[in-house]
């Protein structure tokens, strides 16, 4: 197993860090704070050919792994975690097509969507259908060469943004999971609107919308994978979400424990600086060392992936720990600024309500030891 | 159209710490960048060569590391790069620089214009850009913030301390570029990669038939004679209180000292 990088990578590493440190935290807080989409930042991202990044060089992509596909994603969670929260969101919209998609259907979708001139979404979530993905309502009828769409998705990131969607329907509801169908689904096309854009306790200035289906007409050849294999493409699709969900947790744990180290070192009580308290060292030295683990979770998961083995996983391993990091660490973070940590002047309290999500969004903490026990009796049945 | 666009590699001044025994630069372990100025330069000359067609050339003269500038300036939309490197060239003036840069923009023959950054972050003569204009016989527009073509014509927006000149040049013209005249933009990472494949065009004293005896310290009427960090001998002085009494108490001070 081998995560150092090329030349190339980091050079490409390199410069993130300079668009990141340079362009995108000074504005995190501001952009959090305002919650509204961060155009400029993504803009910069598809300048800087940031999407590009695991797609073939046929359909424009540059043609590196997931490993680096995942530094990339944790250096822009860590600067700005709107902007991370777009990217990861941009991806459930992306892989598809690129593992699932005909040529057809990636040249015309995949290419926007790897220059960044399309932003992608991924709608799966419903009101009765959260953990439990085959409920889902959202009926898709065949007529002739187009299927009629009816149903309402909820909480959709980059909602109403996003030129594309993936959006898993239901052939039959009564099939449960084998029913349900992948569809790419463009903006603007007749009745496809979007409704509620939630209030939500972090992740400010991400959109999660309603996309309300009535009567939307979708054309057969806009069906990804095939009709009835739609939990295929959604449990392909979280898999790779799941890294960069993990991704996204290590960015943030580790913003936070740079805040939380560098603040310990300056504020000064009982005459000496709190880094010199043994209760605070300790603190630190367990942040450290959960997301040097959590990163190596992830880091191992996309090295399988990119190696064509089974990384599902390892990577709900990765998902379900980083998860559960970032929560303690950013909660660790605000402890170590004391009073100060819970004022909107240093962004850790931002940190810590961002962090919560973590746990529950692309399959929450319960599901994802659901999963791996699964997989673990499956691996060792006896 | 032609443009040449000259940089120099500089030490990253947002982390160059001062001996304090020698009071020079340590330039160990600093990471090298393009002058800034020179970043507004090349944004300009790409600019007008994605309006008219046309040809980028970026010229550096520096040591063999400088090719990493000029990779950056490929990155960022140059077409092609020129490296004039020679030992021969080692403690080279602004004059003897101005000599080398301008046997190499001969030896790349035709251009219609030439950019500079105003000034060099390091060196900060700010004199290499008139050196090379002269050494050429071209006119030049220095401290330039906003650039028109017509034609043959060049008219150049200047800024000055508490103004701003407009000026006419036919071309070829030589332009040093202050920061204010444009957003130089962050090359992407396919602009990147590629670069790194492209190839930088390296000449030495020969190719250019520079002259020994106008290169390096021959060609350097220069001397520095000693380098110091200036020093302050009166400390400042805080007036504290009400502002329209500390204005008072500031003018008579002024007064008593003669200064006004
Ligand atoms: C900010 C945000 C962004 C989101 N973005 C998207 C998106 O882009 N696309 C999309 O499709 N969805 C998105 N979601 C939806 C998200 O994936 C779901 O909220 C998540 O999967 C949980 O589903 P639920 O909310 O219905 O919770 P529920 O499924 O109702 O879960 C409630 C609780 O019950 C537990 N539970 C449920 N089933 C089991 C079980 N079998 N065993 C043990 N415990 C169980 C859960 O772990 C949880 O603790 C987003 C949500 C949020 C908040
Ligand atoms: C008195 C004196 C003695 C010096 N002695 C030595 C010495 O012994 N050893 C030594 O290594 N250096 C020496 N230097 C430094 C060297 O001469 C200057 O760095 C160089 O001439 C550029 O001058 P500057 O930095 O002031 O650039 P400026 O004139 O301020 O630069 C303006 C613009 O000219 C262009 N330019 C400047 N330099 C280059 C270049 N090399 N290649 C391409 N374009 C360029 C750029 O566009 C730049 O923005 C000396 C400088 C002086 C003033």
């Amino acid at each position: 197993m081998d995560f150092t990088f090329t030349e190339d990578e980091q050079m490409i590493i390199d410069a993130v860090h300079e668009l990141g440190s340079e362009e995108l935290q000074p504005h995190a807080s501001e952009v959090a704070e305002a919650g509204e989409f961060p155009y400029e930042a993504i803009e910069m991202c598809r300048e800087m050919d940031i999407f590009a990044i695991p797609v073939e060089e046929k359909w424009g992509g540059l043609g590196f792994g997931f490993l680096l596909w995942g530094a990339i994603g944790e250096l822009l969670s860590y600067y700005c975690q709107t902007t991370g929260s777009v990217f990861g969101a941009h991806v459930l919209a992306q892989y598809p097509i690129m593992e699932f998609g005909t040529d057809e259907q990636k040249e015309k979708y995949l290419i926007p969507l790897t220059s960044g001139e399309h932003i992608g979404a991924f709608g799966l979530t419903e009101p009765n259908a959260g953990s439990d993905a085959g409920a889902v309502q959202t009926k898709a009828e065949l007529h002739g060469d187009k299927y009629i769409l009816n149903g309402t998705k909820i909480f959709i990131s980059n909602g109403g943004v996003a030129e594309t969607y993936v959006i898993i329907a239901n052939l039959d509801p009564s099939k449960g999971t084998r029913g349900l169908t992948a569809f790419i689904i463009e903006k603007g096309t007749p009745g496809f609107e979007f409704g509620k854009d939630e209030k939500k306790m972090g992740w400010d200035a991400l959109p999660n919308r309603e996309l309300i289906f009535q009567d939307c007409e979708v054309p057969v050849e806009n069906v990804l994978y095939k009709p009835g294999r739609g939990f295929r493409v959604a449990m392909g699709t979280l898999g790779v979400g799941r890294i960069g969900m993990a991704v996204g947790a290590v960015g943030l744990a580790q913003a936070a424990f740079d805040a939380a180290i560098l603040y310990a070192q300056q504020r000064e009580q009982f005459g000496q600086r709190i880094a010199e308290f043994q209760a605070i060292q300790f603190k630190l030295a367990d942040m450290a060392t959960e997301i040097e683990a959590s990163r190596l979770l992830y880091q191992k998961s996309a090295w399988l992936k990119d190696q064509g083995e089974k990384f599902e996983k390892i990577a709900s391993m990765a998902k379900l720990f980083s998860s559960e990091t970032v929560s303690r660490v950013t909660s660790q973070a605000v402890q170590i600024h004391g009073g100060v940590g819970y004022t909107r002047e240093f962004p850790v309290e931002r940190y810590m309500r961002d962090a919560k999500l973590f746990e529950i969004v692309e399959g929450t903490s319960e599901i994802q030891r659901g999963i791996i026990a699964n997989l673990l009796l499956r691996e060792n049945h006896i | 159209m032609n443009i040449i666009v000259c940089i120099k590699q500089v030490p990253d001044t947002s982390e160059v710490r001062i001996d304090p025994e020698t009071n020079t630069i340590i330039r160990e372990g600093v990471p090298s960048i393009i002058n800034p100025f020179d970043e507004n330069a090349i944004e300009q000359a790409v600019q007008l060569v994605e309006e008219f067609g046309g040809k980028v050339t970026v010229l550096s003269m520096g040591p063999p590391q400088a090719e990493a500038a000029l990779r950056e300036a490929m990155a960022m939309g140059c077409d092609e790069a020129v490296l004039v490197s020679d030992r021969c060239f080692a403690a080279s003036d602004t004059l003897a620089t101005s000599y080398v840069l301008s046997a190499a923009i001969r030896r790349i023959g035709e251009y219609d214009l030439i950019f500079t950054g105003k000034q060099a972050f390091d060196g900060d003569t700010a004199q290499v850009p008139p050196g090379i204009a002269e050494q050429l016989g071209i006119p030049q527009v220095t401290f330039a913030i906003g650039l028109e073509v017509e034609g043959k014509k060049a008219r150049v927006r200047r800024l000055l301390e508490d103004e701003f000149e407009v000026v006419e040049a036919r071309m070829p013209v030589l332009i040093s570029c202050v920061k204010q005249m444009n957003d130089p933009r962050r090359p992407g990472i396919k602009a990147k990669l590629a670069a790194k494949k492209k190839e930088v065009t390296v000449w030495d004293s020969a190719c250019i038939e520079a002259k020994a005896c106008l290169c390096g310290f021959d060609g350097s009427p220069t001397r520095v004679v000693r380098t110091f960090a200036p020093t302050r001998d009166i400390e400042g002085e805080k007036f504290e209180g009400e502002p329209a009494e500390c204005a008072v108490t500031l003018v008579e001070r002024l007064i008593g000292e003669k200064i006004i």
